[in-house]
């Protein structure tokens, strides 16, 4: 593995030579060792070393949510973190959220409310959810889309996408929000 | 994004010693507004000292009675901590109000201060801006400005500092810890940011050896009547056009402290000592109201699209008063305005 040279370590070079350290996170249960530059973001490592795709790249500013992963069981945007700085983290992805065959509630109730058109949001609205019901602070409506307006949907399934996680959250749907499944 | 290098900073003096060392580097913590700014090569450190093992994230009590924040506590840990919703309400309701919950989970408390603005013309390297390049020009001043200053600006620079937490802070008179080459010092935080004048590329006074290592909030914390007010174009994830955090002391129907800040109108949180004096001892009328906007308000200037927010904070101000008088805090998830 290359080393930061001692001009590099010590700041003075203005492009450092590109020095990887060797890092692990533990994805979806996995124990994975990976060699990252400092600048790979969490999204990229996922993305391109782990070949886990699923995890998507939207605006790559935190800004659309599509990136969202459970890091350490908290919701992050992956595209502003750095692999670098996450060494010996527990990342979730929605390839982990599945047991075997049998999809996770979210996913289900996704599939149930038809919470999706295009489906590019969603990896990111899924994994955004499980963090918002890991949190415990929404408890109407009218929070969770407070409480996930960290995650943008351009094909507009909102009322879709709120009345999935509120099937998940209390079993059952509001009634404006079961109107606008119909 | 350019190179850089990294390294860990293993406890406070050894986060002071990297940087002093080092001009061309930067902390590191939350990153959610500095790794942005570095792709889009705004901000070109040759190297990020990464401070998030240093042993800053508790909120303990201090001897007055009031709390000590880490600076490494996540915004959404701090505005759901049990202590701050009881006893300092405003600053919670104001984090709430701010980002997504995505960012509040990475981003922590002394970064939320040192976030730089979302000027888009700061951001956009093809373009003059002297905050970005000193001397280069302001483009905002006769541009689209619909998001800038109308309080505080110069002839050099119209940003506005865009943190919801800081103007809480502000309102709360909270003081900011930090640790440099000659030891630790406590900031007021009302001299913690400064306005642009002839060098809008320093946006505080924390100096380029120190790190922030906690903020302290006094023991008045106003729970009773308190609001933060944020108006945006969005109902969620959006920037403050204009934002009002209120704290007042009540007595019947007199005011016997009041704490009025403003967000999203200048290069800092905006607090006016003139018309909070002239509230204190005042009857909660809405004419002493106004009064007090008409002060805080009196050498507001617009440049063109962003004139309309000399009025709305006018309103606002009006609004978050009446608001924080009544015991009757704006919701952060019913965004209805009552």
């Amino acid at each position: 593995m290359a080393r930061p040279s001692s001009a590099a370590r010590k700041g003075l070079e203005k492009h450092p030579v590109p020095a990887k350290t060797t890092i692990t996170l533990h994805v979806n249960g996995v124990e994975r060792k990976l060699a990252v530059a400092p600048w790979t973001t969490l999204l990229d490592a996922l993305r391109l070393y782990l070949d886990l795709p699923g995890t998507k790249k939207g605006c790559d500013h935190g800004q659309c949510g599509a990136c969202t992963v459970l890091l350490d069981g908290r919701r992050v945007y992956s595209c502003l973190t750095l692999a670098v700085m996450k060494d010996g983290a527990q990342v979730t992805t929605i390839e982990g959220l599945a047991q075997g065959s049998t999809l996770h509630p979210l996913q289900q109730a996704f599939i149930e409310h038809d919470a999706f058109q295009c489906g590019y949001c969603t990896p990111g609205q899924i994994c955004s959810a499980a963090g918002l019901i890991a949190e415990g602070k929404a408890r109407t409506a009218d929070e969770i889309r407070e409480l996930m307006s960290g995650n943008i949907c351009r094909c507009g399934a909102y009322p879709n996408i709120v009345a999935a996680i509120e099937e998940v959250m209390f079993g059952k749907t509001m009634e404006k929000s079961a109107e606008a499944k119909r | 994004m350019n190179n850089f290098g990294y390294t860990r900073a293993s406890d406070v003096a050894d986060a002071v010693r990297q940087i002093a060392a080092d001009p061309g580097a930067k902390f590191i913590a939350g990153g959610t507004n500095l790794i942005d700014l570095m792709k889009e090569n705004v901000a070109r450190p040759s190297r990020l000292i990464d401070i998030t093992h240093l042993p800053l994230n508790n909120i303990e009590e201090t001897q007055d009675g009031g709390l000590r924040i880490g600076a490494l506590v996540p915004n959404s840990d701090l505005a759901y901590d049990p202590r701050i919703e009881a006893r300092y309400p405003l600053l919670s309701s104001a984090i709430l109000a701010g980002a997504s919950q995505q960012v509040r989970n990475m981003a922590s408390t002394g970064g939320n201060l040192l976030q730089r603005t979302r000027c888009f013309y700061f951001y956009d390297t093809t373009t003059p801006c002297n905050k970005r390049e000193p001397g280069s020009g302001c483009s905002a001043i006769e541009g689209i400005n619909r998001m800038h200053a109308i309080l505080g600006t110069s002839e050099h620079c119209i940003a506005t500092h865009p943190s919801d937490m800081c103007v809480a802070l502000a309102a709360l008179e909270a003081r900011v810890l930090a640790t440099g080459k000659d030891g630790q010092r406590s900031i007021a935080f009302a001299e913690f940011h400064r306005l642009p004048g002839d060098t809008p590329q320093i946006d505080s006074n924390l100096r380029a050896d120190e790190i922030i290592t906690a903020i302290e909030l006094p023991p008045k914390g106003f729970a009773t009547n308190y609001t933060y007010l944020k108006i945006r174009d969005r109902l969620s994830y959006a920037f403050a056009l204009v934002s009002v955090a209120v704290g007042l002391e009540i007595e019947g129907d007199t005011i016997k402290e009041a704490r009025l800040a403003l967000g999203g109108v200048a290069h800092k949180p905006w607090r006016d000592p003139r018309a909070e004096a002239q509230l204190n001892g005042a009857r909660a009328t809405r004419e002493n109201f106004l009064h007090a906007a008409d002060t805080v308000l009196r050498d507001a200037r617009g440049f063109g699209h962003n004139d309309f927010k000399i009025e709305l904070a006018r309103r606002g101000i009006l609004r978050a008063l009446t608001q924080a008088a009544r015991g009757t805090p704006q919701s952060q998830a019913d965004k209805r305005i009552k």
